[in-house]
């Protein structure tokens, strides 16, 4: 097959190449620069660059550079700072592959002839078994670095061409291979942080830049003042730390979180443990890998990147299977506005979408 | 055979296949036609043969004061006053630098400096929308105010714009003679008269760098103090270039060190790179009328044979504007070229879109948008470079590959 392996100058990448050669396929490798902001520890540096055309040219492979800086800017950070301008918490990772490695880069793989892509992704494609069967996405082999959250949006047409060679393999097993082929991205850190966060002053730094942050008001239920935060847009529901230092105020060994953030009121309001607590999430925009979950099922659902599956029940709320809530079996933690929620089948990925912030009460 | 980490770090060359029987040139396997050649062009015999003894037991440092660094000496030297008559100054006025780009950002703060080192605070740099980033970014980071004059739709300064960029306050002026995207030749003796009368004080530098392989620069960059070139852009080697820094024109050295090069540019010499420039310099100086005639007329093919066999390509400067022999720029609509690149690689032809970061990620084009060429053409560019080493037959393969490539972009 001829592949398009999407290089970032990881190990992880690299590794796809390396597999994906050594088992035959005509691999091309091409990194994506998406950021085109002031250079920094993330994913789209000269240096990562560098990093993969020297991978693809160890492995002896063709190597591109792919300029999706502007597509990344309008679909992913653009909406990324709106989104935060508006007091929700998007995951700019699931944008991205949303937008650009599975439709961009897939599109200009096709256009250039090629039968599949593939990414250093940790998480798994299934292939149909029989007639009528479908193509599958489940958890990767190394539970600890699984990344089949950020994959949730993947349908039949993109799991249909995609290869996600290390997903059979640990993270440790991933080194292994790549410092026995003497590539240099063996030993490289994984990286941490959204690329274009990864510069001084992380998030709100970066926030400070595109949006003006607003000074707001901390209070308690009754409306107290407890003290001020900087920024409320940057305030996250269920956040404990770096709300003005209200402790002074609240009982000794009394936690209190963000309960609720009112970025046009400026005000975010504290509460207890307990208050931070939903009978489940309601979401919308969700997209399914085979089919939505039928009413009522049993679904394992995980609302962060690295967080674990709650388990829950599924409950459809409009005619399509765009939007629905999850109930969780026990109370827990709200999840804020603008999060992934992905519904899990044991292993499998059964799709997602996006937490409207609204907290299912219960019933 | 035991490997060594040196191996696994240094893995053997690709096989390289001999291209014709007349010349050194080698390819890697798979190259059909290198159009490229803005970009780096291939050392010519005469600059090998000048830079082997250096490379093969010759050395030493030209500032010394004993027998072996005496030789070392008499070959910079000699290919000092091999580069001045090549840029129509004296042996004196050659600053010898690590190429186009250090001999730009030279010739920008060198004069801004010499003006610090007086107690000055320098004026504005004039310069366009066009030039290579060794002389905006150079400039940007000056810390004086930078005035970049608008180009037209034919890539060319426009000089009223430019004209009313000028005052008296101004400490540089930096005008390219010939543009490293499009090609496009720039009207350097009406800038130079119109600074003299408008700017008297400023010092006007050009970025000759592409102009080298195509136009006497003699005559051409007659009017300029100071001149910057780049060796492997007409056959020596990379990482060597001049500064012709014409009479007293004031410049301050911006790397210091040993006070080489008269004060102007610290740093022992690299004797083979400089031995090869000369010989580069002198070589293209004799050749010149003639390869440019066969690379005008070949490149006229292409063009014509591309405009001909592509639907929706046109040239980027307008039929009619003055460019230089090598340069061949399209727009293709509809396709990316990125896209395009990637296909035309895979055929073996070596093109470039004009503009790439050092990360060869493409971007859309300062220079096409100071044109005002609509961005979606511009995302469409592709720049065709020839040389001397250029063929007919390169040609025809271009013809052949690049239909193929649009007609592929275009049915998915």
């Amino acid at each position: 097959m001829r592949v398009l392996v999407a290089m970032s100058g990881g190990v992880d990448s690299s590794v796809a190449a390396l597999l994906l050669a050594q088992a035959g396929h005509d691999v091309v490798g091409a990194t994506m620069k998406l950021w085109a902001g002031p250079s920094t520890s993330g994913c789209c540096s000269i240096a990562d660059v560098e990093d993969a055309r020297a991978v693809a040219d160890r492995l002896g492979l063709v190597h591109h550079v792919f300029n999706f800086s502007s597509a990344f800017e309008a679909a992913v950070v653009e909406p990324y700072v709106a989104e935060h301008a508006a007091g929700r918490t998007p995951n700019p990772c699931v944008a991205c592959n949303r937008h650009l490695k599975f439709d961009r880069f897939v599109q200009r793989a096709e256009r250039l002839g090629f039968d599949a892509v593939a990414t250093g992704h940790h998480a798994r494609v299934v292939a149909p078994v029989g007639p009528g069967d479908h193509w599958r996405l489940t958890r990767g082999a190394d539970q600890a670095k699984d990344q089949s959250y950020v994959l949730h949006m993947l349908g039949q047409a993109e799991l249909s061409r995609l290869l996600l060679p290390v997903g059979e393999l640990t993270k440790h097993e991933v080194r292994a291979q790549a410092a026995a082929a003497g590539l240099r991205t063996a030993a490289k850190p994984d990286s941490q942080d959204v690329c274009f966060l990864g510069g001084p002053g992380g998030r709100a730094g970066f926030l400070g830049t595109r949006i003006a942050l607003h000074p707001g008001t901390v209070v308690d239920r009754t409306g107290s003042t407890l003290g001020r935060v900087d920024a409320v847009e940057l305030v996250t529901v269920g956040q404990r730390r770096g709300l003005g230092n209200p402790g002074g105020l609240l009982p000794p060994g009394q936690r209190r979180y963000a309960v609720d953030v009112d970025v046009a009121g400026a005000v975010v309001t504290l509460g207890g443990p307990d208050e931070l607590l939903a009978a489940g999430v309601h979401v919308d925009d969700a997209g399914w890998v085979v089919s939505p979950p039928a009413a009522g099922e049993r679904v394992g659902v995980q609302c962060s990147a690295h967080g674990a599956p709650l388990p829950g029940r599924w409950e459809p709320t409009g005619p399509t299977a765009r939007r629905g809530r999850v109930v969780w079996d026990r109370p827990a933690r709200r999840v804020a506005a603008g999060q992934s929620v992905v519904l899990y089948r044991r292993d499998e990925v059964l799709g997602g979408g996006t937490a409207t912030g609204l907290a299912v009460t219960a019933a | 055979m035991v490997r060594t980490d040196s191996d696994r770090y240094h893995p053997a060359p690709r096989r390289l296949q001999h291209r014709s029987p007349s010349g050194p040139l080698r390819y890697p396997r798979g190259v059909r036609a290198y159009l490229d050649h803005a970009a780096s062009a291939p050392l010519r015999e005469q600059a090998t043969q000048a830079m082997l003894p250096w490379l093969t037991g010759l050395f030493g440092n030209p500032s010394g004061s004993h027998q072996v660094a005496r030789e070392a000496r008499r070959a910079v030297e000699g290919a000092r006053e091999a580069v001045a008559a090549a840029l129509g100054g004296r042996p004196g006025e050659v600053v010898f630098t690590g190429g186009g780009t250090e001999a730009d950002f030279l010739a920008v703060h060198g004069v801004l400096r010499h003006h610090r080192t007086e107690g000055r605070d320098p004026g504005p740099v004039v310069t366009t929308a066009i030039e290579h980033p060794a002389v905006l970014r150079a400039a940007e980071s000056a810390g004086v105010a930078v005035r970049k004059v608008p180009v037209g739709r034919d890539g060319v300064v426009d000089l009223d714009a430019f004209a009313s960029a000028l005052d008296p306050t101004v400490s540089v002026v930096s005008v390219m003679l010939v543009n490293n995207e499009v090609g496009t030749i720039q009207p350097l003796e009406e800038v130079a008269s119109v600074t003299r009368r408008l700017a008297p004080s400023a010092v006007l530098h050009t970025d000759a760098v592409q102009a080298m392989p195509w136009l006497d620069v003699v005559q051409a960059a007659a009017a300029a103090d100071l001149v910057s070139v780049s060796a492997h852009k007409f056959g020596g080697p990379q990482g060597v270039g001049a500064l012709l820094v014409r009479g007293a024109t004031p410049l301050a050295a911006v790397v210091e060190g040993g006070g080489q090069e008269r004060e102007r540019r610290g740093g022992t010499h690299n004797v083979a790179g400089l031995a090869g420039m000369a010989a580069a310099a002198l070589a293209q100086d004799a050749r010149r009328h003639a390869e440019v005639a066969g690379v005008r007329s070949r490149r006229d093919r292409l063009v014509a044979g591309i405009l001909d066999a592509v639907d929706g390509a046109f040239t980027t400067v307008p039929a009619g504007t003055a460019t230089a022999a090598g340069f061949a720029h399209f727009c293709i609509s509809g396709v990316e070229s990125e896209a395009l690149l990637v296909l035309l690689d895979d055929a073996g032809v070596c093109a470039s879109a004009g503009s790439a970061c050092a990360s060869g990620a493409l971007h859309a084009s300062h220079v096409l948008i100071a044109m005002g060429v609509p961005e979606e053409d511009a995302l469409g560019s592709l720049r065709l470079t020839l040389g001397p080493t250029t063929t007919d037959e390169d040609v025809e393969v271009v013809l052949d590959a690049l239909p193929a490539a649009v007609a592929k972009l275009r049915a998915s």
